[in-house]
């Protein structure tokens, strides 16, 4: 049983971490604002129940999850739950990286960032549907395991697994029309077709 | 003979793909990934284009909170 006053010294450094979750679930700042402060009051009154020495990262996220369902998603007289299908394996290397595409001495992380902006990457992950970003974002920001994102979503492992599969594809898929919308708008640079004929 | 040889051990790897990086498979399977790995540049580019990109993306979503909330939630719950 944890003692509450050890509670700011563990849980506010955690607090970028949580505050950059609750942005990428709301997709609002004042209600990333909201749901981070219900989150620390709940944790704060909950911190007898924590057990010490267990992960108190999941152990707060799992209360901002929770909290982000009840409140947010409520709001929103249950949605139509969109269900993707499952895409394409390496969607965006064959696109960016694979074959001849690649470029010497360009990193992978300059062939993403040549081909989409950063805001465009934080609004790939915001245009995934309910259900699929959270998991991609607890997989792939947070790093948690398969058993702490099924028990923060209160849904099967094998359901966590398949939302984060689809929904990177679906991310990768995404990155890619970003950045063809923005260069069919903006590209007045000769194509590579024409230089070659 | 090698040659579909080696693309079962593709198909293998890529089936385990999304396991692998997140750190889900036990340490045999993972080894047998990283040992294809070292065999095959072409899995091998593909599997880092997808660490690499999962990199880009987390960078991108952290932030730091804002001092007026953080010093909201600090008065708030009184610590």
């Amino acid at each position: 049983m944890a003692d509450q006053t050890q509670f700011a010294e563990l849980a506010m450094p955690l607090m970028d971490t949580l505050y950059s979750g609750a942005l990428r679930m709301t997709r609002n700042r004042s209600d990333a604002e909201d749901l981070l402060q219900e989150t620390y009051l709940k944790a704060y009154r909950a911190f007898g129940s924590f057990t010490d020495g267990t992960n108190l990262k999941a152990w707060m996220y799992r209360i901002l999850t929770n909290t982000y369902i009840n409140m947010y998603r409520a709001k929103q007289r249950r949605p139509e739950q969109i269900e993707l299908v499952e895409g394409e394996e390496f969607y965006l290397y064959h696109r960016l990286s694979g074959g001849d595409r690649a470029v010497l001495g360009r990193s992978t992380e300059d062939q993403i960032l040549d081909w989409v902006t950063s805001a465009e990457v934080v609004d790939a992950l915001d245009a995934l549907p309910d259900g699929y970003r959270e998991a991609v974002l607890l997989a792939d920001v947070e790093e948690f395991s398969y058993k702490e994102i099924a028990e923060m979503l209160d849904i099967p492992i094998g359901t966590v697994m398949s939302r984060i599969h689809r929904g990177r594809k679906r991310l990768q898929q995404l990155l890619y029309e970003f950045g063809s919308e923005r260069g069919l708008v903006a590209d007045q640079s000769p194509s590579a077709t024409e230089v070659s004929s | 003979m090698s040659t579909s040889k080696s693309a079962d051990s593709c198909n293998d790897a890529v089936t385990v793909l999304h396991e692998y990086l997140d750190g889900e498979l036990t340490d045999q399977r993972r080894n047998a990934i990283i040992t294809h790995l070292d065999d095959c540049s072409g899995c091998f580019s593909k599997f880092e284009f997808e660490q690499e990109l999962r990199a880009v993306v987390a960078n991108h979503c952290r932030t730091t909170v804002p001092d007026e909330l953080r010093a909201a939630i600090i008065a708030e719950i009184g610590i």
